[in-house]
């Protein structure tokens, strides 16, 4: 089981902010987790906006990166504060 | 000093401590963010701030090394606000303490442009008309790239 999380608009369209999941073997990167859950939850391309930033365990990283070892995975939209 | 909570900021006392703790530095530069009361679609009832500790914190941390890399400073102290907040509130409160004026400007609004463009937080606006999650305007990221360094050959 993985910790996804959903921040900002995203978690409008996901309905939460956090979920626990089982992630199938062969959804290897961070790239086809996006689209993986982008189907899941009928997102209709939300989660695959570039602009929505990937972190694996509190880290940004790129679609092409594996997410095996990942515990905790942050979908990100565009950040900002002030 | 960094400091990332649902509590509220109080700026004047903020900056009363400040002045204590930089007993001695010359030149004393803030800023203080507060929730407008006006939106586009509407006035504004409340304003929520969602973070990502410690993330949002190891961020802010750099942004603040960074400052103190690139201006001689004494003492940096940023406070920001999560959770939900009304109009009028105090967001985010910026001090920066150095021998010179220049150094204590340049330092703040570079960490502002920090906090406003690239710090990880989403802000909810919610009004009459609904909820709206607000991202940084296109200004925003212009006044950020001000700090861009440029590449030397």
């Amino acid at each position: 089981m993985r910790k996804i999380l959903y921040f900002g608009r995203l978690s409008d369209i996901t309905g939460c902010q956090e979920e626990m999941l089982d992630i199938p073997s062969e959804i290897e990167t961070a790239g086809a987790l996006r689209k993986w859950l982008d189907d899941r939850f009928h997102a209709t391309g939300a989660l695959l906006d570039p602009t929505v930033r990937i972190a694996l365990d509190q880290e940004i990283i790129f679609d092409g990166t594996p997410i095996q070892s990942a515990n905790e995975i942050a979908f990100m939209p565009p950040v900002g504060g002030g | 000093m960094l400091r990332v909570s649902a509590d509220p900021i109080d700026a004047s006392e903020a900056l009363k401590q400040f002045e204590q703790s930089a007993k001695g530095a010359g030149a004393i530069v803030t800023f203080s963010g507060q929730v407008r009361p006006q939106a586009n679609s509407g006035k504004v009832e409340t304003l929520h701030l969602q973070a990502y500790s410690p993330m949002t914190e190891t961020g802010i941390e750099s942004a603040i090394n960074e400052a103190k890399i690139r201006w001689s400073i004494d003492q940096i102290c940023v406070l920001h606000r999560i959770g939900d907040m009304a109009a009028g509130e105090t967001i985010v409160f910026v001090a920066t303490a150095s021998q010179h004026r220049r150094a204590a400007f340049e330092a703040a609004d570079f960490l502002m442009d920090y906090l406003k463009t690239e710090a990880v937080f989403w802000k909810k606006e919610g009004t009459a008309s609904g909820d709206q999650w607000i991202e940084p305007r296109a200004d925003d990221y212009v006044d950020a790239a001000r700090w861009a360094k440029k590449e030397t050959i």
